[in-house]
């Protein structure tokens, strides 16, 4: 080991990168450049320093030309910073001796002239020759990983993460939100493109997650707070009552039947209000948990949600002995350590009000995609038969696609499912309704295993594809045969003039958008979100379904609009992501923490700063204490210290003064 | 309150019925307006497609005058006049080229237009300045039985949706609730008047005039309202081509301001109903107290 007293000798390295630095960075300009700075012993431009020869190259020159400092000028630290302390080290380095410049997305990527990228390349080298020359080493400590994991979210992409990690072995807590779980997926009625039965697909993964032995299933559940750090999260848990003891209750029913309420009468949100429910009801056939729950805002034993005890309470009755209605149940608190957590929280469908050209909300006989999904299905509130809200069958039915996707006016991005599910409800309101059916597309994106061939299925089973976003719906009438009828006006963009296209029945194709609170959620678990408000993966290509934060992953429609086949994969992806921190047994934390120097005068003032409560006070020292473990190295501390007591790894004052220096200077 | 009013030539001319009705009713209400002294043509839609840059040097003038005068926000009746004085707006904020073609044509005259002067119709300055409540209480004979499509046209909800949706506009329907009458559902409230394709293109433009009346009439209207003197005018004047194309379909077509005349119970004569081709011959009831005074300034 080198210890910082010694001479200062530096190995200095600019990467080509192909062209991608090469061709706007004079490389060997900056490597002659310097060549002729104090401390440098060698200076070399290479083309792909990642590679193998290149980190062979590093490694052959510290012991050959006995350097105890390694610079490299490349990409983004980090893609590579860890290649390049890994070769450091393996040359007999510490590793923190090694400093990486990022002269690709700081300079070649984002500047159009080459002389002066040239003399950025020069400056930001400067800066990193004067830092390194102060760097001192430092040991990478390990922290133990706790084996559970909590995965947010019970639709089809939390269904499947958690049931992969229980199969592995891994004790698992589901938090779900809703009384059941299944999430939209358990309101589909078929699956594109094979027409397979969502819920004989999905009901079976659904009870294999309340069956399972490494599962705890917490529904109609809110994730409330979360602290600590990759490896050792503590996650508190809000459980909303639902005044049925889930321990007790058999699922039965009787207790439905047996409701004060002989007809249903409430809105039914399984059925997307087009049915009716009890105040105590089960969400549906299939629901997971097998529990009832009870709606205290109509229930009669509560008024306003608060018990009043005024009912005749003949749903306890049919209950009996088994006891399991409890109207005394209260929202609980729990707590939970898990080492990583899988969040996957899911969309909402696009608001289809915000489009009042579609008529939603004026005309009945306008119905939302998710409508028509329960209008087709066999347990649905028609059983399967397409019966309009004014009691009538449809004779012509007019889709409209993109409805709040790819409108610079509401959602600019495509929700990728639509085209697909709308073909889909095509085909099976044709085969339910027998009625005309008409499309109403921008442009057919039917990419994946078999869509194409559905969407040639389609055009074969007679189904009307009609190019151009639609104008409006309207009950206006030019012609008797179009009276008493929604007219869909459009511009028919492959005859090039615009139709009038009579229909008894519209279906509007909503988009997918995050989930109304999703800013919520992002904070609650540290995410970033990107423009349009889903959570931002780590990296688009090379890490989809990690976030910034570590042990935290994202699955599912929370992050992007996917389909079924997508979301399982990607869930699959995080719990194998999370399996492999699990199985490594400890997180390596970077040293780039803070410590307290001697001369802390105990003032406090960094303890309500630290977004991590990283930092305590010692009274027998009379001095803060900052636990290695919790800081996560942002640096608020050491900036505010007023006495300049608090100092930090690889952030030393000296380090960042001669790195200013460094750029600055000519 | 008080504003600067630009009437634009339309309600010096063609559409005076519309400035004779809204002069009195806004002062009925108290909103003072003060006209604008040496206006001139806004640049309005024939002037805009011919040359952008110099329709939006005469809109910018008639702007710089209003914020020379003192007071801090216009008020355009016109639908025309609306947009394009707000176009010119959002052209100065949004264009740096042509914010410097107004602002050097602008110096040679010695005037500068700085942008922040607010540009309002009626319409927002009714429901979100004066309140509906404010006007409710000024009703003396409502229009009760009246029934009345509400037709917004396109220039004051589209392309600038200010105070509005853009597709279903409702502050008109809403207006006209508040004096008694009845608001038909009308699904073309923001369709196309037909514009100058009466005059340009007639069998194109009569057949548009046609479609408004006749989907008014069939849905039980005994009027239409409007807010822009062309819409006004197109539904108005061509009766007699629509009843050669298409049979006849008798409908007055209304101001609203007209309508909240006669609901305030100021006199019919002061209101320019007389010079409609279609007249409205509908009349409140007689109120049964006296018409309050004016909201004194």
């Amino acid at each position: 080991m080198v210890s910082s007293s010694q001479e200062v000798r530096i190995g200095f390295y600019v990467c080509h990168c192909g062209h991608n630095i090469a061709s706007m960075v004079d490389c060997p300009e900056v490597a002659r450049y310097v060549e002729t700075l104090p401390g440098v012993v060698l200076s070399r431009d290479y083309k792909y320093m990642c590679s193998d020869p290149g980190q062979e190259l590093v490694q052959q020159d510290i012991r050959e030309f006995a350097l105890n400092r390694v610079v490299v000028a490349s990409c983004s630290p980090l893609l590579h910073e860890h290649t390049f302390r890994k070769a450091t080290a393996a040359g007999g380095l510490n590793p923190f001796f090694f400093h990486m410049v990022n002269i690709r997305e700081h300079d070649s990527w984002v500047h159009t002239d080459r002389a002066e990228a040239t003399a950025k390349a020069k400056a930001l080298a400067r800066a990193a020759i004067r830092r390194v020359a102060h760097h001192r080493p430092l040991e990478v400590k390990q922290v133990p990983i706790h084996p559970d994991v909590l995965v947010v979210g019970g639709g089809i992409a939390g269904i499947h993460a958690a049931l992969t990690l229980a199969n592995a072995g891994r004790k698992v807590t589901l938090v779900e939100r809703e009384p059941t779980i299944g999430g939209h997926m358990a309101k589909f009625d078929k699956t594109f493109p094979t027409l397979d039965c969502a819920a004989c697909i999905l009901t079976p993964k659904m009870s294999e997650v309340g069956a399972h032995e490494n599962i705890t299933l917490w529904t109609c559940s809110d994730v409330v707070k979360m602290d600590g750090y990759v490896g050792n999260y503590t996650v508190t848990v809000r459980r909303r009552p639902r005044y049925i003891d889930e321990e007790l209750c058999t699922g039965c029913q009787e207790c439905i039947s047996n409701c004060v309420y002989k007809e249903p009468k409430f809105v039914d949100e399984f059925n997307e209000g087009l049915g009716k429910r009890k105040p105590i009801y089960i969400p549906f056939p299939q629901s997971t948990p097998q529990v009832v729950l009870i709606d205290p805002e109509v229930c009669l034993n509560f008024k306003r949600g608060v018990l009043t005890d005024r009912c005749k309470k003949t749903c306890v009755e049919a209950c009996g002995d088994r006891k399991a209605i409890t109207f005394t149940q209260r929202e609980e608190i729990r707590e939970l350590q898990v080492g990583t957590i899988i969040v996957a929280t899911g969309f909402q469908t696009f608001d289809v009000k915000r489009a009042p050209q579609y008529g939603y909300g004026s005309f009945p006989n306008v119905y939302t995609a998710l409508e028509a999904e329960r209008l087709v299905n066999a347990s649905g509130p028609t059983g399967g038969e397409v019966i309009l809200r004014d009691g009538t069958q449809p004779k012509a039915i007019g889709i409209i696609h993109c409805v709040g996707s790819r409108d610079k006016k509401t959602n600019r991005w495509c929700s990728r499912v639509c085209c697909m599910y709308s073909m889909k409800l095509a085909h099976l309101l044709k085969e339910h309704s027998g009625a005309e059916i008409y499309n109403f597309y921008i442009d057919i994106r039917a990419p994946g295993k078999s869509y194409e061939e559905f969407y040639d299925k389609l055009n074969e089973e007679g189904v009307h594809f009609i190019r151009g976003r639609v104008g409006e719906v309207t009950d206006w009438a030019m012609t008797p045969e179009e009276e008493g009828k929604l007219i869909i006006r459009v511009e028919d963009t492959l005859a090039g003039f615009v139709r009038r296209i009579p229909v008894n029945m519209v279906v509007l194709s909503a988009g997918l958008e995050p989930q109304a609170d999703a800013q919520e959620v992002r904070r609650l678990f540290n995410m970033s979100c990107g423009t349009e408000g889903f959570f931002l993966e780590r990296h688009p290509k090379l890490a989809p379904v990690n976030t910034f934060t570590d042990g935290i992953f994202i699955a599912g429609c929370c992050q992007g609009p996917r389909d079924i086949p997508d979301t399982v994969a990607q869930a699959g992806a995080a719990a194998a992501e999370a399996l492999v921190l699990i199985d490594r047994g400890h997180v390596e934390q970077e040293p780039n923490t803070a410590y307290i120097l001697p001369d802390c005068s105990g003032c406090k003032s960094c303890l309500p700063l630290c977004p991590y409560t990283a930092i305590t006070f010692d009274a027998t020292t009379h001095r803060a204490v900052i636990n290695e473990a919790l800081c996560k190295g942002c640096g608020t501390c050491v900036g505010s210290c007023p006495s300049g007591s608090i100092g930090q790894n690889l952030f030393e004052d000296e380090e960042v003064f001669s790195e200013i220096e460094g750029v600055l200077s000519e | 309150m008080k504003f600067s009013y630009f009437p634009g030539c339309s309600l010096k001319g063609l559409g005076r019925a519309y400035e004779e009705s809204l002069l009195p009713v806004m002062k009925h209400l108290g909103v003072e307006l003060v006209e604008l002294d040496d206006w001139n043509c806004c640049g309005a839609t024939a002037y805009m497609a011919v040359d952008e840059a110099k329709a939006c040097v005469l809109a910018a003038r008639n702007l710089a005058l209003v914020e020379r005068s003192g007071l801090n926000q216009v008020l355009a009746p016109c639908a025309a006049c609306y947009l394009v004085l707000n176009k010119t707006k959002h052209y100065f904020h949004d264009y740096p080229s042509m914010k410097q073609t107004m602002d050097r044509a602008l110096g040679a005259v010695g005037l500068r237009y700085r942008g922040d002067t607010p540009v309002r119709h009626p319409l927002d300055v009714l429901l979100n300045d004066v309140g509906l409540d404010a006007i409710r209480q000024r009703v003396v004979r409502p229009l009760k039985g009246l029934k009345v499509a509400t037709y917004y046209g396109c220039q004051i909800v589209r392309p600038y949706a200010t105070f509005d949706d853009p597709y279903n506009p409702t502050t008109m329907d809403r207006l006209i609730e508040a004096l008694g009458a009845t608001v038909v559902r009308y699904p073309l409230k923001t369709k196309c008047c037909g514009g100058s394709l009466t005059g340009t293109v007639p069998k194109a433009g009569i057949r548009m005039v046609y479609i408004l009346l006749n989907e008014a009439r069939k849905r039980g209207a005994d009027c239409l309202a409007t807010v822009c003197p062309l819409c006004q005018f197109n539904l108005d004047a061509y009766h007699a081509q629509v009843k050669a194309a298409y049979g006849p379909v008798t409908l007055p077509t209304v101001y609203f301001t007209q309508l909240m005349g006669l609901a305030f119970g100021l006199p019919e004569r002061e209101l320019g109903l007389q010079r409609a081709a279609i007249r409205f011959q509908w009349r409140p009831a007689v109120p049964a107290a006296p018409v309050p005074s004016p909201v004194p300034a």
